[in-house]
C-alpha cells in the first residue's frame, strides 16, 4: 500500500497564518508526494483545516511559500486553485438543496446544446460518478435537499472526485458516513492514488488514518509536530503528538451510586421516528443512548424536550406520580431539563455575539435590575464559567464564532451549567472536537452526574460511551431495543441490539 | 484571571470609554480580560465616526457649493422634515434586527394622523384624548401586524404588505377621505418654528439606542435576530419578543404622526407614502442588516441624516427631483457596499 512514486508534487514551507487573536499557523513545513494519502492530525484548532484551505485558495497565507511541480505557487481564490489541479472537498456542505444531485456534481459545466441542458446526458455521466461512491440506488434527479446527511456528503465527494486533478484535500469526509459509505470512499481515495493524484486527508478518527494513509503530520497550536509514515506509528503515538500529553482512554469514571429517579419517560411516540420509547434515568447516573444514524436517538431527545411536539408519552419528573406537560423547550427547561444540541452552531449558539452574552442568555433576569442590564455581574458570571470549563478565549467579550469548535461546546455547557437544570440531555458533545477537549467534556459530563445531576449522553461513538456511562440504551429504528448495564455489554452485544429491529422488518 | 484594574494608559483609557459607551458599560465593569478582547480604537471610528464623517463631507461640499446653505433657517427646515422620519427609523432598526421589516409604517401614520384629526375635528375631544387614541391606533396596528406575524409564521414582508394596504384604507374611511384641518391648536406639539420634534426625535433616538444596547429586552431582540431557533432552544418563548417589536413601531410609528400631523395641522390620509421605503433606506445606510441580528439606532439617525442633507442640499444647488432621486439611490447603495467592505475587513477566523 506503500506510494510507488517519491515525486513531490506540493512543497510547502515555513506556512504561516494568523486571525484576530489566534495564531492559526506558525512556519509549517508541508510536503505532499504524487500517489500519496497524507493524513494532518490534530486537535481542533491545531490549524488542519487551516492548512488545507491555504492549499487550495480559500485562504491566503502570511508567510511562507508553496511550490507547485517546482514552480511557485500562490493560490488567489478556490477557483484559481482548481485551474492548477488542486481541490478540496470542504467539512461543510456546499450542495444547492433545490438542484438535483446530477446538477450538483456537474455544477460547473452542465452539458448543454444552445443553452439548454441535456438531461439525458447529464443523468448518465451522474450515475456513472454515482455508482463509484456507492450512491447508484439515487435517482441522480432527485433534489439534493431530500437526501440524508451521510449522502449529501457523498455527493459533495462524488462531485469532488469527478473533476480532474492532481491535488485532492479531504477535510473530515467521514464525519456523517456510515461504516459501508466509508469503505466505498476509500476505494475511491485508492483508485485516485493509482492514478498518481496526491491527497491530503484530515480527520478525528486515528484508526481510519492508520488505515488509509502513506504518511501523517501532526499538528499541535499551529505548528508541525511530526511528518512520519503511517506503518511506523501506533494509535497511541499519534494521540501522545497530537495532545502533548498521554491519555487514560478505558474506563473513565467509577460509577457512584444512582439515586433515585430523576426522569421517567413512558410510551413516547413521534411519527414513524420515535415508537414507543420508556426509559428512565436516576440521579448521579450516566445513561448513554447508542443507536445507528436514523435510529431516532435524536428525534427521541428532541420530542422528550418539547422541541417537537410528540404525539403521545408521558414525562415524570423526580419519580412523581403525575406526568409534567412539555409542550415547549421553554416548558422543558423550568421543568429542570436541558438539551444540549447536536447542531451546536447552528442551535445551541449566538455565534456573532461574545462569550458572555451566549452564558448569560437564559438567566438575563438574574444579571439584570428592572430590565436593565447589569454589566459587571454578567461579566464576573461568564468569567467564572469559564474559568471553571477552562475555556480558552481570549477574553469574555470574544465573538464565540471565532473559537475553535471544542471551546464552543464548553461555552454550549457552561450556558446550561448556568441555567441549573437536574436532567442535562447532551445529543453527540463530542462531534467534531479534538481529543483534549473531548476528554475534558468526559469529566465535565462524570463531575455533573457526582453532583448528583441526571446525564443523558446520546453519541454515536461507543467507546466513549463504554468509558463514561453507567447504562446504554440502544435505539434501534426507533425504538428501545436494549437497555445494558455496565458490567453486561460489549461492543459486539451493543452493536447487535443497535441492529436488531432493522433486521426485524426492514428489507 | 478577571479581576478588574485601573486604567493607566490615555490611549486604553480613550478606547475603554468609547468601548464602553457603545456597550452601554460602566468603565469599571471593564476588566484587564476585557480590554485584550476589545475592540481596536480604528474599528471605532468606523463605526460611529465614519457615519459622522460622512455626513460632515456633505455638510462641507453643500456649504462651500449651495450659497445660503449655513443659514439657521435651513437647518431648521432640515431638523423639522427628519423628525418623523427618524422616529420612525427607530421602530424600523428594531424590526429589521429581528430580521423583520415593516412595509405598513406609511400607511400606520396616515391612519394614526387621521385618528388623531377625527378625533379633534369630528368628536371635538380634547388633544390629550385624541393623542391617546392616536397612540392606541399605532399600537393596535404593530400588535396585528406581530400577532399574524407569530402566530401563523408568515413572513413579515407579506404580513406587513397586507397591513400597508389595510391601514390606508381604514384612514380613508375615518376621515371620510377628506383632509381634517386640525389648526394651529396643537402648536404647542410643533413647537411653531423652535425644534420641539427635532429635540422628541433625538431623545427617542438615545433611548432607542439604550433600550437596544442596555436593557433584557434589547439582548433578547439580538439573540431572536441572530438565531431564533438558538434562542427557542434556551428555553425563551421568542414569540412575545416579536410581537412586542412591531408593537413598539407601530408605537413609534403612531408618535411620528402626532409630530407630522402638528406640523402639518392637517391630518391627510395620504400622508407618510413611501414612509416605508426612506426609513428603510436610512436604518440600512447606518449599517443595520436586513438578515437581522446586527443594528444600531445610533447608525439608523445618521442614516436618516445623510438622506435629509443631500436632499436639501442638492435642491439648493437647483439640482431638479429625477436628479436628486437618480443621486440618492446611488447613495444608499454605495453606503451598503461600504458598510460591507468594512465587515469583511473586521470579519475574522472561520
Amino acid at each position: 500500500m506503500k506510494a510507488g512514486s517519491t515525486e513531490t508534487i506540493l512543497r510547502a514551507r515555513g506556512i504561516g497564518k494568523s486571525f484576530p487573536g489566534v495564531q492559526a499557523l506558525a512556519g509549517v513545513d508541508f510536503d505532499l508526494r504524487a500517489g500519496e494519502v497524507h493524513a494532518l492530525v490534530g486537535e481542533n484548532g491545531a490549524g488542519k483545516s487551516t492548512l488545507a484551505r491555504i492549499i487550495a485558495g480559500v485562504e491566503k497565507q502570511d508567510a511562507g511559500q508553496m511550490e507547485l511541480n517546482g514552480q511557485p505557487y500562490s493560490a488567489a481564490s478556490r477557483a484559481h486553485a482548481e485551474t492548477r489541479g488542486v481541490r478540496m472537498v470542504m467539512q461543510e456542505l456546499h450542495l444547492i438543496g433545490n438542484l438535483t444531485v446530477a446538477e450538483n456534481i456537474f455544477i460547473e459545466k452542465l452539458p448543454s446544446r444552445f443553452g439548454i441542458v441535456d438531461y439525458g446526458k447529464l443523468n448518465g455521466a451522474a450515475i456513472e460518478i454515482m455508482e463509484q461512491v456507492g450512491l447508484a440506488d439515487i435517482d441522480p434527479a432527485t433534489p439534493v435537499r431530500s437526501l440524508g446527511i451521510g449522502q449529501q456528503q457523498m455527493v459533495e465527494i462524488a462531485a469532488g472526485l469527478s473533476r480532474q486533478c492532481r491535488i485532492l484535500a479531504l477535510d473530515e469526509p467521514t464525519a456523517s458516513l456510515t461504516e459501508n459509505e466509508t469503505e466505498l470512499l476509500f476505494h475511491q481515495i485508492k483508485r485516485l492514488k493509482g492514478e498518481g493524484v496526491g491527497i491530503i486527508y484530515i480527520s478525528h478518527s486515528i484508526e481510519e488514518v492508520l488505515r488509509i494513509a502513506d504518511r501523517v503530520s501532526v499538528l499541535r497550536d499551529g505548528r508541525g509536530i511530526s511528518t512520519a509514515d503511517a506503518g511506523e506509528l501506533s494509535s497511541s503515538d499519534i494521540i501522545r503528538m497530537m495532545v502533548g500529553r498521554d491519555l487514560e482512554h478505558e474506563q473513565l469514571r467509577h460509577a457512584g451510586r444512582p439515586g433515585e429517579v430523576a426522569l421517567r419517560v413512558s410510551g413516547l411516540n413521534l411519527g414513524k421516528k420515535v415508537r414507543n420509547v420508556s426509559f428512565e434515568v436516576r440521579r448521579g447516573e450516566v445513561l448513554g443512548v447508542a443507536g445507528l444514524m436514523g435510529s431516532g436517538r435524536t428525534e427521541t431527545m428532541r420530542a422528550l424536550f418539547g422541541a417537537d411536539t410528540a404525539d403521545g408519552g408521558q414525562v415524570y419528573l423526580r419519580g412523581a406520580d403525575v406526568p409534567v406537560r412539555i409542550r415547549s423547550p421553554r416548558d422543558a427547561v423550568r421543568s429542570g431539563i436541558a438539551f444540549l444540541t447536536e447542531d451546536r452552531k447552528g442551535q445551541g449558539l449566538l455565534l456573532p455575539l461574545a462569550v458572555r452574552k451566549n452564558i448569560s442568555l437564559m438567566r438575563l433576569r438574574d444579571v439584570s435590575r428592572f430590565g436593565w442590564m447589569d454589566v459587571p455581574r454578567e461579566c464576573s458570571v461568564a468569567c467564572r464559567y469559564v474559568d471553571v470549563l477552562s475555556v480558552r478565549c481570549s477574553s469574555t467579550e470574544q465573538t464565540v464564532g471565532e473559537l475553535s469548535g471544542g471551546n464552543q461546546q464548553k461555552v454550549v455547557i457552561a450556558k446550561w451549567l448556568y441555567r441549573d437544570c437536574d436532567v442535562l440531555i447532551f445529543d453527540e458533545p463530542t462531534k467534531g472536537i479534538d481529543v483534549g477537549a473531548k476528554f475534558e467534556i468526559y469529566n465535565q459530563l462524570g463531575k455533573l452526574a457526582d453532583k448528583g445531576k441526571a446525564i443523558i449522553f446520546v453519541s454515536s461513538d461507543l467507546k466513549e460511551l463504554m468509558a463514561v456511562c453507567d447504562r446504554i440504551m440502544v435505539m434501534s429504528a426507533g425504538t428501545v431495543a436494549e437497555t445494558f448495564d455496565r458490567d453486561r455489554w460489549s461492543r459486539e452485544k451493543i452493536m447487535a441490539a443497535a441492529l436488531s429491529e432493522l433486521r426485524a422488518d426492514s428489507v | 484571571m478577571c479581576g478588574a484594574k485601573p486604567i493607566r494608559y490615555p490611549l486604553y483609557a480613550l478606547r475603554s470609554t468609547l468601548y464602553a459607551i457603545n456597550r452601554g458599560d460602566n468603565l469599571m465593569a471593564i476588566t484587564e480580560n476585557e480590554r485584550r478582547g476589545m475592540p481596536s480604537l480604528p474599528a471605532f471610528v468606523t463605526d460611529y465616526l465614519g457615519m459622522a464623517m460622512a455626513l460632515t463631507v456633505l455638510l462641507v461640499i453643500f456649504g462651500f457649493s449651495a450659497g445660503n446653505f449655513f443659514t439657521l433657517t435651513n437647518f431648521r427646515t432640515i431638523a423639522n422634515q427628519v423628525s418623523d422620519t427618524t422616529i420612525v427609523a427607530v421602530g424600523m432598526t428594531f424590526v429589521l434586527i429581528i430580521a423583520g421589516i415593516d412595509l405598513s409604517v406609511g400607511s400606520v401614520m396616515a391612519l394614526s394622523g387621521a385618528v388623531l384629526g377625527t378625533c379633534m375635528v369630528r368628536f371635538g375631544l380634547p388633544l390629550a384624548v385624541a393623542i391617546v387614541a392616536c397612540l392606541v391606533a399605532g399600537i393596535v396596528c404593530g400588535l396585528a401586524n406581530g400577532l399574524v406575524v407569530t402566530r401563523w409564521r408568515l413572513p413579515p414582508f407579506i404580513v406587513t404588505l397586507g397591513m400597508l394596504e389595510v391601514a390606508r384604507g381604514v384612514a380613508h374611511l375615518v376621515t371620510g377621505s377628506q383632509t381634517k384641518y386640525i389648526g394651529g391648536a396643537v402648536g404647542v406639539i410643533a413647537g411653531r418654528g423652535l425644534l420641539i420634534p427635532f429635540i422628541v426625535a433625538v431623545i427617542i433616538v438615545i433611548l432607542g439606542q439604550l433600550v437596544l444596547s442596555r436593557t433584557v429586552f434589547g439582548r433578547y431582540i439580538v439573540a431572536v435576530g441572530t438565531s431564533e431557533e438558538a434562542v427557542r432552544l434556551s428555553g425563551i418563548d421568542p414569540r412575545p419578543i416579536k410581537l412586542g417589536v412591531f408593537a413598539l413601531c407601530g408605537f413609534l410609528t403612531a408618535i411620528a404622526a402626532v409630530i407630522s400631523t402638528a406640523r402639518m395641522e392637517a391630518a391627510d390620509p395620504n400622508a407618510g407614502a413611501g414612509l416605508e421605503l426612506r426609513a428603510i433606506a436610512a436604518v440600512v445606510i447606518g449599517g443595520t442588516s436586513l438578515m437581522g441580528g446586527r443594528g444600531s439606532v445610533v447608525s439608523s439617525f445618521f442614516g436618516v441624516l445623510i438622506i435629509a442633507v443631500l436632499e436639501a442640499g442638492l435642491s439648493q444647488m437647483g439640482v431638479g427631483e429625477p436628479t436628486k432621486r437618480v443621486i440618492t439611490g446611488c447613495v444608499i447603495i454605495a453606503a451598503v457596499i461600504l458598510d460591507q467592505y468594512r465587515h469583511r475587513i473586521r470579519k475574522t477566523a472561520t
